[in-house]
């Protein structure tokens, strides 16, 4: 972790020698993050509900999932990067150092740029918070939801990144679950058909990033009527994909073949 | 130091297995200087890497330093330099310096040591033009000598080296030969290196593994290995003909 955090920061200092691209980068991305809210406010001056959810409750879920999704993005996403290390032969060189290649893939060529991303998530999160009128006593699953998202989201990078040992170009597989991951959890999941809903609940867990525990902060009865208790299972369902992905991982990296001399 | 006791790599391409290491045994001692020789395709690469923690064995055991690096991997990362010279560790965007930087976080040298060690480094392998220069603006022999110094910076008691010399210049060459034999000399480093250059072989190591077919073909000192042709004096040519009586290539 300390090594981490050492690794991102070196890399960053890196990216600062070049301060207007830097710029450039985190503004284009919080701009284009923007545009997300935009289209929120654009289906409210239509209709007044979407899926049984208000315009607050709406921006609370999709600041809660995007501000998991986007710290998840910054720190992890580089884990899908594992095809062109292993093209390139830089694995090899990852490998013979005395740190977790889980680590070194993910802080290679670190850009803090998509910052911008997770500044415009806590802010719109902090707007629905504020037309919101949470109870004090129902707060504290907020920081558990981002917590346990961001888990789920980098488990999800690692297992695409696990799967690129066996399929060298298979990184879209990946970005069709983190980066549709997102996009889904950016409206309430009511407005999707049962069985996907089902699906993202009990086999690849996405609902467990904002929507399930979501309704417990918003108290809302579950419009698709799935069990009470699965609001709280976030840090189970979290726990449960991070080991899986770390088994793949580990198993990726001892099926690793290696490339030419 | 290095055990390899009935080591073997195969590999499935296509439905048949290709055997590129079996069989292999050796001890390395602490301090030794030794050549890993072989024709192109012959296994040596994959023999470092396994020696290296970055391929698994598929059959027998493989030991460095007392510990299996497939299982221990970083454990014995921090026993061992590795350099591998058809391709650098280094990162192609940064100053060497910000490079060697990033290894000294992945090994955790602490600054005061890692500066103690990087004036040694800079003044033995003559580093100091060019630690500010990108790495991919190197030349390859500065980058090779780049690629030994982040190798060392951690004070590794094994450098393994896969082709360290390969495309260098006669002055290059010299260089890199003379640091290597007083990194043995002086520190007692055990290193083992591959090379297709018998130069290198006659100028620093006192031992020789000659690996054809995945196999060990040969185990001895240089002179042993002349002795094995009758008639031949140079090294140059009891290799080749080594090389051209091994059986027919896969």
């Amino acid at each position: 972790m300390r090594v981490y955090l050492l690794l991102i920061w070196t890399w960053t200092r890196a990216a600062a020698r070049y301060p207007a691209s830097f710029a450039l980068m985190t503004a284009a991305g919080t701009v284009t993050a923007g545009l997300d809210v935009a289209v929120i406010w654009v289906v409210f001056s239509n209709t007044t509900t979407l899926g049984g959810f208000d315009v607050s409750e709406v921006m609370f879920l999709y600041g809660a999932g995007g501000l998991a999704f986007s710290i998840a993005d910054l720190l992890f996403s580089n884990a899908d990067r594992v095809g062109q290390h292993i093209r390139a032969g830089t694995l090899d060189a990852m490998l013979v150092r005395p740190v977790g290649t889980f680590v070194q893939v993910t802080a290679d060529r670190f850009t803090p740029h998509r910052a911008g991303r997770v500044l415009q998530a806590a802010i719109v999160l902090g707007v629905a918070l504020a037309r919101l009128d949470v109870p004090g006593s129902r707060l504290w699953m907020i920081p558990v939801m981002v917590v346990c998202g961001i888990v789920i989201f980098a488990s999800i990078w690692a297992l695409g990144g696990a799967l690129q040992f066996l399929l060298t170009d298979s990184s879209e597989v990946a970005n069709a679950f983190t980066y549709g991951g997102a996009t889904l959890g950016q409206y309430p999941l009511s407005v999707y058909g049962a069985e996907l809903v089902r699906g993202v609940t009990y086999v690849l867990p996405l609902a467990f990033v904002n929507w399930q525990p979501g309704l417990y902060v918003l108290d809302r009865a579950d419009p698709l009527g799935l069990p009470y208790a699965l609001r709280f299972l976030s840090p189970v369902a979290a726990a449960a994909l991070a080991v899986a992905a770390a088994l793949a991982w580990r198993a990726g990296v001892r099926r690793y073949r290696s490339t030419g001399s | 130091m290095i055990d390899a006791d009935r080591l073997g790599r195969s590999f499935r391409v296509r439905r048949t297995t290709v055997h590129a290491v079996r069989d292999l045994s050796f001890h390395v001692a602490a301090g030794e200087f030794v050549g890993c020789l072989g024709p192109n395709g012959a296994g040596k690469s994959t023999t470092i890497k396994m020696l290296t923690g970055v391929l698994a064995p598929t059959s027998g055991r493989v030991t460095v330093a007392g510990l299996a690096p497939s299982r221990r991997r970083t454990a014995v990362a921090r026993e061992i330099g590795v350099v591998f010279g058809q391709r650098t560790t280094l990162w192609w965007d940064l100053p060497l310096r910000d490079s060697l930087d990033l290894v000294r976080l992945l090994y955790k040298v602490d600054r005061v040591r890692f500066r103690e060690r990087l004036g040694e480094l800079t003044e033995r392998l003559g580093l100091g033009g060019f630690l500010a220069t990108p790495v991919r603006q190197l030349s390859l022999g500065q980058r090779m000598r780049g690629d030994i110094a982040a190798a060392l910076l951690h004070d590794p008691s094994v450098l393994v080296l896969d082709e360290p010399t390969i495309g260098l210049d006669v002055v290059s060459k010299a260089e890199v030969r003379a640091f290597l034999r007083d990194l043995n000399a002086e520190r007692g480093t055990t290193v083992l290196l591959t090379t297709h250059d018998l130069g290198d072989v006659e100028r620093l190591c006192r031992r020789v593994l000659l690996i054809d077919h995945g196999r060990l073909a040969f185990d001895g000192t240089v002179d042993e290995l002349r002795a094995t042709v009758p008639g031949e004096t140079s090294i140059e040519d009891v290799v080749a003909h080594l090389y051209r009586n091994s059986p027919p290539s896969r």
